[in-house]
C-alpha cells in the first residue's frame, strides 16, 4: 500500500473534523494540533491544581461544618480533575512531571483568576459563582471539542463544575440575605472577582493568538469574546437576584444586540498578570514547588518499594 | 443510666474526628503528589462528615439546645477533650500517615465493637463509620510500609515520626469513669480488648515496614481532660475564627 504524503494526510484529517468524527489518540495528527492540545490540556490541568490553593486556604476557616464539608468536596474533585486532565495529556505522548515543571519554570500558564487572593469567606461563594461560571461556561463548548479523550473528560468535569457553581451561589445568596457585615463581605467579594472573571475568557479576539487554528481544528467551539459576552449575560441577572451591584457603570442592556452592553477590560491588568506581576503569581508557583520538592523522597520511596517488590515476585 | 457520660464519651469521639480532620484539611494542595492531595481530603472529609453526625448527637443528648456546630466551633480550649495525639503538627508526609495509621489502628476495631452497642444512635454513626475508617487504615498502612521498606531517607524519616508519635499513643487507652460507667451499661467496649487488637496491628505493620517501637516507654496524657499542647489554641482560632469574629451568624 502507497504511503500517504503528508498533505494528504492533513486532508483526511481535516475532513475527519469537518464532519465532526472525534480525533483518537492513534489516529494521526498534526504535530501543531498534537502541541497546541498538549499546551492546553495541561494549562487546564494546572489551573485545576493550582486552583485547589486560594479555597484550600479556607478549609482550616470555614465558618461551620457543613461549608467544611462542602468546600473539602469542592477542592477534592478540584484535584480529580487535575488528574484526568494529565491522563488526557499521556495520551498525546506528554510526561505529566515534565508539564508540571514547565508550569514551575514559568514556560507553562495556568488560569490568572487563581492569581488573585482569597481574602474573606465571601470570597469562597464568589469564586464558585463567577469563576466556576466562566469556567463552565469554556468547558461546556470544549465537551464537543474534536479530541475525544478531552471532550469526554470535560463532560465529566462540566457536571462537578455546575455542581460547584450552584453550591457558590447559594452559599452567596445566605450572605446577601444576611446581616449588613455579610452583605457588604458578598459585594466586596464581587467586586475583586468580577474583572478577573471576565479576564478568564483570554485576550480579545482581535488579540488572541492561536484562536484561528483552534477553531478550524475545532479544538475551540466559541470565540473568547463570545463566551465572555455568553457569561455577562448569564450572570448579570443572577447578580440581580443576589442583590448585589455588579462594579461597571457601563453595564446596559443593549436592546438592538440583545446582549448587555459593559466596559473595556483593563488590558494592561491583565497583560500583568499574564506575566507573572499578579497578586499571589509567585506565591502561587512557590507553593506547588515546595509541595513537589518536599514531596520528593515520598515519590522515590514509592517507586523504590515497588521495584523490590517486583524483584521479590520475579525472584 | 446518667446521660452525662454518654455526653462526654461522644464529645471525645467528635473531637477526635474533628480535630484530625481540621489537621489533614491543612494538606489540601501541598500533598507530595496529587493522588495523596485527594486521599488526604477525602479521609478529611470523612472525619468531618464523623463529627457532624457524632456532635450532633452529643447535642441531642445534652438536652441544651447546642447542635454539632455550637459544639464544634464555640467552646472554650480545655472543653474540647481530643488526644493529644491528634492535635500534634501535620510535619511532613511521613508524620501525617504515621498520626493518622496510629490512630485508624484504634479506630477500627473501636467503630467494629460500637456496631454492638446498646445505644443504637451510636451503633448507626459506628457502622457508617467504620467502612470510611478501614478504608483510611488499608490507606495508611501501605503508606507504613512502603516508607520504612522503600528508600533509606524515608525509613530514617518515617522511624523518626514513630520515635516523636509514640509517646501519644497510651493516652488513646485511657480510661476514666466516663468509659467505666458506658461498658457496664453496654454502650461501650472494652477499651483493653481494643488495644490488644491495635498492638497486634501496629506490630505488624511496623514489622513489615522494618521500624521499630522506641524503648522510652514516656506517655503522655491530657487531652482528655481538655488539657492540651500548645499547638490546640492555633488550631482553635483557624476554627472558629468565622464564629468568633461574626457571632450568632448563618453561613
Amino acid at each position: 500500500m502507497k504511503e500517504l504524503s503528508i498533505s494528504e494526510l492533513e486532508a483526511r484529517f481535516q475532513d475527519k473534523i469537518d464532519r465532526e468524527i472525534k480525533i483518537e489518540p492513534n489516529d494521526w495528527m498534526p504535530d501543531e494540533y498534537r502541541k497546541t492540545l498538549i499546551r492546553q490540556i495541561s494549562q487546564h490541568a494546572h489551573s485545576e491544581v493550582v486552583g485547589m490553593l486560594p479555597e484550600g486556604n479556607w478549609i482550616s476557616r470555614a465558618p461551620n461544618l457543613r461549608r467544611k464539608a462542602v468546600l473539602l468536596a469542592k477542592v477534592q474533585d478540584e484535584a480529580g480533575h487535575g488528574l484526568y486532565l494529565y491522563s488526557a495529556t499521556e495520551t498525546l505522548g506528554a510526561d505529566r512531571e515534565s508539564t508540571i515543571d514547565d508550569m514551575h519554570e514559568g514556560k507553562a500558564k495556568y488560569s490568572s483568576i487563581f492569581n488573585y487572593p482569597a481574602l474573606t469567606w465571601a470570597d469562597i461563594g464568589a469564586i464558585g459563582w463567577l469563576v466556576d461560571g466562566a469556567a463552565i461556561l469554556n468547558q461546556v463548548a470544549l465537551c464537543r471539542t474534536s479530541y475525544g479523550p478531552y471532550a469526554r473528560a470535560m463532560v465529566k468535569i462540566c457536571k462537578e463544575e455546575s455542581f460547584h457553581q450552584r453550591q457558590g451561589y447559594e452559599s452567596l445568596m445566605v450572605l446577601a440575605k444576611g446581616t449588613t457585615e455579610q452583605k457588604a463581605m458578598a459585594q466586596d467579594a464581587l467586586n475583586r472577582f468580577w474583572w478577573p472573571a471576565l479576564m478568564m475568557f483570554g485576550p480579545s479576539d482581535k488579540d488572541s493568538p492561536h484562536s484561528a487554528q483552534s477553531m478550524k481544528w475545532k479544538i475551540k467551539r466559541l470565540s473568547n469574546d463570545e463566551l465572555r459576552q455568553n457569561f455577562v449575560d448569564a450572570t448579570v441577572p443572577q447578580a440581580e437576584i443576589l442583590g448585589l451591584t455588579i462594579p461597571d457603570e457601563k453595564l446596559k442592556w443593549n436592546e438592538e444586540r440583545g446582549h448587555y452592553d459593559f466596559s473595556e477590560i483593563n488590558w494592561d491588568e491583565f497583560y500583568q498578570v499574564l506575566a507573572g506581576n499578579g497578586p499571589c503569581n509567585r506565591e502561587r508557583v512557590e507553593a506547588r514547588k515546595k509541595a513537589k520538592e518536599e514531596g520528593a523522597w515520598v515519590r522515590e520511596a514509592a517507586n523504590a518499594f515497588a521495584a523490590k517488590r517486583a524483584m521479590k515476585k520475579t525472584a | 443510666m446518667n446521660n452525662e457520660a454518654l455526653f462526654r464519651y461522644l464529645l471525645r469521639l467528635g473531637d477526635d474526628s474533628l480535630i484530625l480532620g481540621q489537621r489533614l484539611g491543612e494538606w489540601c494542595g501541598h500533598g507530595p503528589i496529587l493522588e495523596e492531595d485527594i486521599a488526604l481530603t477525602n479521609i478529611a472529609l470523612d472525619l468531618i462528615g464523623q463529627a457532624t453526625s457524632i456532635l450532633n448527637y452529643a447535642g441531642e443528648v445534652e438536652g441544651k439546645g447546642r447542635d454539632g456546630d455550637k459544639l464544634a466551633f464555640l467552646r472554650f480550649e480545655h472543653e474540647y477533650t481530643n488526644l493529644l495525639l491528634l492535635e500534634q503538627p501535620n510535619g511532613d508526609f511521613g508524620d501525617t500517615i504515621m498520626r493518622q495509621f496510629l490512630f485508624d489502628a484504634f479506630r477500627k476495631p473501636l467503630f467494629e465493637q460500637l456496631i454492638h452497642s446498646g445505644d443504637k444512635q451510636l451503633s448507626a454513626i459506628a457502622e457508617k463509620s467504620l467502612k470510611e475508617t478501614k478504608y483510611h487504615l488499608r490507606h495508611t498502612s501501605e503508606w507504613i510500609i512502603r516508607l520504612g521498606d522503600g528508600t533509606e531517607e524515608s525509613h530514617q524519616r518515617i522511624q523518626k515520626s514513630l520515635d516523636n508519635l509514640w509517646r501519644y499513643t497510651d493516652e488513646i487507652f485511657m480510661t476514666d469513669s466516663v468509659d467505666e460507667e458506658l461498658t457496664k451499661n453496654g454502650i461501650l467496649p472494652d477499651l483493653s480488648s481494643i488495644r490488644s487488637i491495635w498492638e497486634e496491628t501496629v506490630k505488624s505493620v511496623f514489622a513489615e515496614a522494618t521500624i521499630t517501637i522506641p524503648t522510652n516507654n514516656w506517655k503522655f496524657e491530657g487531652g482528655r481532660r481538655g488539657r492540651h499542647s500548645e499547638h490546640m489554641g492555633y488550631i482553635l482560632s483557624d476554627l472558629q475564627y468565622m464564629q468568633r469574629a461574626y457571632p450568632n451568624m448563618e453561613w
